[in-house]
C-alpha cells in the first residue's frame, strides 16, 4: 500500500496513521497480509470443502471451547479494570480478541504437550487450566499467584498443566520452545522412558509467539535447529498484526506470505484464521498429529487481532477504529456462539447467558481473592534464588527455601 | 543411577592429589563428564564441534564413539538458539552440558544466559530451575586478539541464580565438573585454553569437589610461621601465584595462595581466616579491574575483616584496555608473575 492510497482512505476523524497501517476495512486487511490464503477478500473465511474435523466433536467440547473462551474475555475486562485501580502493576497485555487462538491450538493437544509463550499470556494460562485466582493473585503480587508474585503478568507459569511460562523478552521463548521439542524426543528415542519414570509419549511443543518475534535472531536460530534436527516443535505465530505500534509490513520481509520463513528453514508452514475457532481446529489439529507422527517442526501464521492497546497505556494512535469494528464483526466468541445456536442447535440464549454469568463470577471471585489474598512474607524475596543452597553465594546474606508454590 | 548432590558426603577428605596417573586437563573434564553420563541418560553434550570434530579442543574426544550422536550433538554456530534450547530442555527435566567454543562466543547468549538461565527458578516461583552446566574456554587463549579473549566470571558472577567454578589443575577440574553436573542449580564452569594441555595425578577413585572451599596450595594453616601476604586467585592466575610465591619465598617472603575454585560461591572465611594470620591481602583476577571479582573479594575483606588488615588490600588485574593481539603486549597485559611478586614486595615492605 503506498502512501498516496493511505492518505486517499483517511477519515478527518481518524488518528493519523503510521505509514504501512490498514486504513480501509473492506476487503483491505484479507488482501494484504498472509491470510489472503484463507481469506477471499470479504473478510470472510474461505468455504472448506467437505466434513470438517470439527464437526465430529461432541457439542460438550464446543461448548466447553466457549466457556474458555468467554472466561478469559471476562478475566481480562477484570484485569483492565483492577490495572486502572492501580491494583495491578507493571504491564498488562490483554488477550482481548485473541481467545480463539489460545483455546483453539490448546485444545488441540494432549495435556501433556508442553507449550511455552511470550508476556500477553493470561489466555494460555486460562485455557491450559491454570485457576483464575492463581492467574489474578499473580497479578496482584500475592503468593499464592502461580509464581507467589515474584513473576507479575507476563510471568505465568504453571508445571502442572506443562505450561512452562510466559516470557517478558520477545523471542526469547522460541529457543525453550525447540528445546521443550528436543526433550520429549530425548525421551523418547533415547531414554526411552520419560524423565518421571513413566513410559514415553511422542508428543509435540507448542512455541507461541507474537508478530514481533518474527524480526528477533533467537526465532531464527531456533527454526533453524528445529527443522535440523527434526524436533517436534510447532511455531505459532500469534498475528495480530502489530508488534506495539508498528504494523507488520512495517517490521517484517514477506508479511504477505509469512508462511514463506518457513520454507527457508525446511519444514511446514501454514496460514490459518485464527477468528474462527473451528476453522484454527480443523486445520491444525492434523499439523499436531503430522508433527508428533513425523517429529517435524512446523509454522503456523495464525491470523488474530486484538482489540485493545499492546498494553494498558496504548494510546492506540497506529490504527484506525474501522479496523478493530471489522474484527469486531468476526468476534470469535460471537461466531462460535452462533454457530452453536443456530447450526449446532445444541445451547439456547439462556444457556450462553449462563456461561457467561458463570465467567463473570469466577472472574470477579478471582479478584475478590487476589485481593484478600496474603502478599509474600519478605522473606520470599531471598527464596527460589538456589535450589541447592549454601554459604556465601551472597556477601549480603544467606538465601532460604521459602513456602512451597501452591501449584506444586 | 545418578548420583545427587545430597547423597554425596562432603565431608570426606578428598583423595590424594599425589601419584602417578597423570592426565591432561582436557581429559579430566571428559573424564567427568563421561563418568556422570554413564549414570545418568538425561545427561547430555552439546555444543560446536563436540561430534564429530572429536571438539574443537578434543575435550570431548571419542565421547560421539561412546555415546553416539543423540548424547553427543554437534550443534551449528547459533549460541543463542543452543543455549536457549539448553534451557527448555532442562526445565522440561533433562541434563543438558553445553560446550562453548569459548566463552567469548557465549555474548551472542547473553539474554539467554542473564536473563533465563539464573532467574527460571525465581519467576516461576520455584517451579522450575534450570540445571545446566556451560562449560568452554575463558580468558586470553594466546594472541587472539580482543573478541575471543573475554573472561566472563565477573560479568556473570554480578546475577544471583548462577554458580561458577572456575579450576586450576586438572585435579580440580574433573572433580569440581563432577560437582557442577550433579548441582540442580545452572553452573559457568570456565576453562582454559591456556591449560588444556597442563597434567597432573588424577586419581581413580570417583571423587565430587564441594563448591565454595578454596583450596590453599602455598602456606599452611598452621605453619611454623605466619605467612607474610595472602594471595587470592581463581582459575588460571593461580598458577601465576604459585610461581611467584616460590621464588618470593627465596627471597624470604612466605604467601598464602588460597585457590579460590568457585567465585559464587565465594570461600571468604577461607580468605578471613588467613588474613588473620597474614593481615595482609593481594588478589588475582585475569578480569578488567573495574567491578571485578577482586573488587568483591576486597570488599568482602572490608566488611569482614577490616581490623585485621595492616594494609589496604591490593589487587593485580589483568590491564585495563581491551585485550592486544601482540605477543608482548598481551603477555604485559595479563595478570603475570612479575606484576604478581612486585605487589606483593610494595603491601610487605610497607607493611
Amino acid at each position: 500500500m503506498t502512501s498516496s492510497t493511505m492518505t486517499q482512505h483517511q477519515s478527518s476523524t481518524q488518528p493519523t496513521a503510521a505509514p504501512g497501517a490498514i486504513q480501509h476495512p473492506e476487503g483491505s486487511i484479507y488482501n494484504i497480509t498472509s491470510s489472503k490464503v484463507h481469506m477471499n477478500g470479504q473478510g470472510k473465511p474461505a468455504q472448506r470443502q467437505g466434513p470438517r474435523p470439527s464437526d465430529a466433536l461432541p457439542n460438550a467440547t464446543l461448548i466447553k471451547w466457549l466457556r474458555d473462551m468467554i472466561l478469559i474475555r471476562e478475566f481480562e475486562n477484570r484485569c483492565a479494570q483492577a490495572y486502572q485501580q492501580a491494583k495491578i502493576g507493571g504491564f498488562c497485555h490483554l488477550y482481548i480478541g485473541q481467545e480463539a487462538l489460545a483455546v483453539g491450538t490448546i485444545n488441540s493437544l494432549n495435556h501433556d504437550d508442553p507449550i511455552v509463550t511470550a508476556y500477553r499470556d493470561h489466555g494460555h494460562a486460562l485455557a491450559r487450566g491454570m485457576s483464575p485466582r492463581a492467574c489474578m493473585a499473580e497479578m496482584f503480587g500475592k503468593l499464592a499467584g502461580c509464581a507467589k508474585g515474584k513473576g507479575g503478568s507476563m510471568h505465568m507459569f504453571d508445571k502442572p498443566n506443562w505450561n512452562f511460562g510466559g516470557h517478558g523478552i520477545v523471542g526469547a521463548q522460541t529457543p525453550l520452545g525447540a528445546g521443550l521439542a528436543f526433550a520429549a524426543k530425548y525421551e523418547f528415542d533415547v531414554m526411552k522412558r520419560s524423565v518421571d519414570g513413566s513410559p514415553a509419549k511422542k508428543k509435540v511443543a507448542l512455541a507461541y509467539l507474537g508478530d514481533g518475534a518474527l524480526n528477533q535472531g533467537a526465532l531464527h536460530e531456533a527454526m533453524n535447529l528445529a527443522g535440523l534436527w527434526g524436533l517436534p516443535v510447532i511455531f505459532v505465530v500469534e498475528n495480530n498484526r502489530y508488534s506495539m505500534g508498528t504494523a507488520i509490513e512495517r517490521g517484517t520481509t514477506m508479511a504477505h506470505d509469512l508462511k514463506q520463513k518457513a520454507v527457508a528453514y525446511g519444514f511446514e508452514g501454514v496460514h490459518i484464521d485464527g477468528m474462527d475457532i473451528r476453522n484454527i481446529y480443523d486445520e491444525f489439529k492434523p499439523l499436531v498429529d503430522r508433527c508428533r507422527e513425523n517429529s517435524r517442526p512446523a509454522f503456523v501464521d495464525l491470523l488474530t487481532y486484538r482489540y485493545q492497546g499492546h498494553s494498558m497505556s496504548d494510546p492506540q494512535k497506529y490504527r484506525v477504529k474501522d479496523e478493530v469494528e471489522m474484527f469486531k464483526q468476526r468476534d470469535s466468541i460471537t461466531l462460535l456462539e452462533q454457530h452453536l445456536l443456530t447450526e449446532r442447535k445444541c445451547i439456547s440464549e439462556a444457556d450462553v447467558d449462563a456461561i457467561v454469568a458463570e465467567c463473570k463470577s469466577l472472574s470477579a471471585d478471582s479478584v475478590e481473592f487476589a485481593e484478600n489474598a496474603a502478599a509474600p512474607e519478605l522473606e520470599e524475596l531471598y527464596s527460589d534464588v538456589y535450589k541447592n543452597i549454601q554459604p556465601n553465594l551472597s556477601p549480603t546474606r544467606d538465601y532460604v527455601h521459602g513456602t512451597k508454590n501452591a501449584l506444586l | 543411577m545418578p548420583t545427587t548432590l545430597a547423597e554425596i558426603d562432603f565431608s570426606k577428605p578428598l583423595p590424594s592429589e599425589q601419584g602417578d596417573r597423570v592426565i591432561q586437563f582436557r581429559e579430566a573434564l571428559r573424564e567427568a563428564m563421561t563418568e556422570e553420563m554413564r549414570k545418568d541418560d538425561r545427561v547430555f553434550l552439546m555444543g560446536e564441534e563436540v561430534a564429530y570434530y572429536n571438539g574443537a579442543y578434543k575435550v570431548s574426544q571419542g565421547m560421539l564413539d561412546e555415546f553416539g550422536p543423540q548424547r553427543i550433538i554437534d550443534a551449528p554456530i547459533s549460541e543463542n538458539g543452543f543455549a536457549g534450547l539448553a534451557v527448555g530442555a532442562a526445565m522440561y527435566g533433562l541434563r543438558p552440558i553445553i560446550e562453548f567454543m569459548s566463552w567469548s562466543f557465549s555474548l551472542v547468549a547473553a539474554d539467554q544466559l542473564l536473563n533465563n538461565v539464573p532467574k527460571m527458578l525465581y519467576m516461576s516461583g520455584g517451579q522450575w530451575g534450570c540445571p545446566v552446566v556451560f562449560r568452554g574456554n575463558n580468558g586470553a587463549g594466546g594472541q587472539l586478539g580482543s573478541t575471543h579473549s573475554w573472561t566472563v566470571e565477573a560479568m556473570y558472577a554480578n546475577v544471583p541464580g548462577l554458580k561458577i567454578a572456575i579450576p586450576s589443575n586438572p585435579y580440580d577440574a574433573k572433580g569440581l565438573l563432577k560437582t557442577a553436573i550433579v548441582d540442580d542449580d545452572p553452573v559457568f564452569f570456565l576453562e582454559s585454553e591456556r591449560m588444556l594441555s597442563d597434567k597432573a595425578h588424577v586419581p581413580q577413585e570417583e571423587y565430587f569437589i564441594p563448591f565454595g572451599k578454596a583450596a590453599l596450595r602455598r602456606g599452611t594453616w598452621s605453619g611454623e610461621r605466619n605467612s607474610d601476604v595472602t594471595l587470592v586467585s581463581f582459575g588460571r592466575p593461580v598458577n601465576f601465584c604459585v610461581e611467584a610465591a616460590d621464588e618470593l619465598e627465596k627471597d624470604g617472603i612466605v604467601c598464602d595462595v588460597l585457590d579460590m575454585r568457585t567465585v559464587r560461591p565465594l570461600d571468604i572465611d577461607s580468605i578471613i581466616q588467613s588474613i588473620k594470620r597474614t593481615n595482609k591481602i593481594v588478589v588475582v583476577d585475569q578480569c578488567w579491574p573495574f567491578a571485578s571479582v577482586a573488587s568483591e573479594v576486597i570488599t568482602q575483606v572490608c566488611e569482614k575483616a577490616f581490623d585485621y588488615l595492616d594494609h589496604q588490600p591490593v589487587r593485580v588485574n589483568t590491564d585495563d584496555v581491551p585485550t592486544p593481539y601482540a605477543k608482548n603486549l598481551e603477555a604485559e597485559y595479563l595478570p603475570h608473575k612479575g606484576k604478581i611478586m612486585r605487589a606483593v614486595k610494595s603491601v610487605v615492605s610497607k607493611g
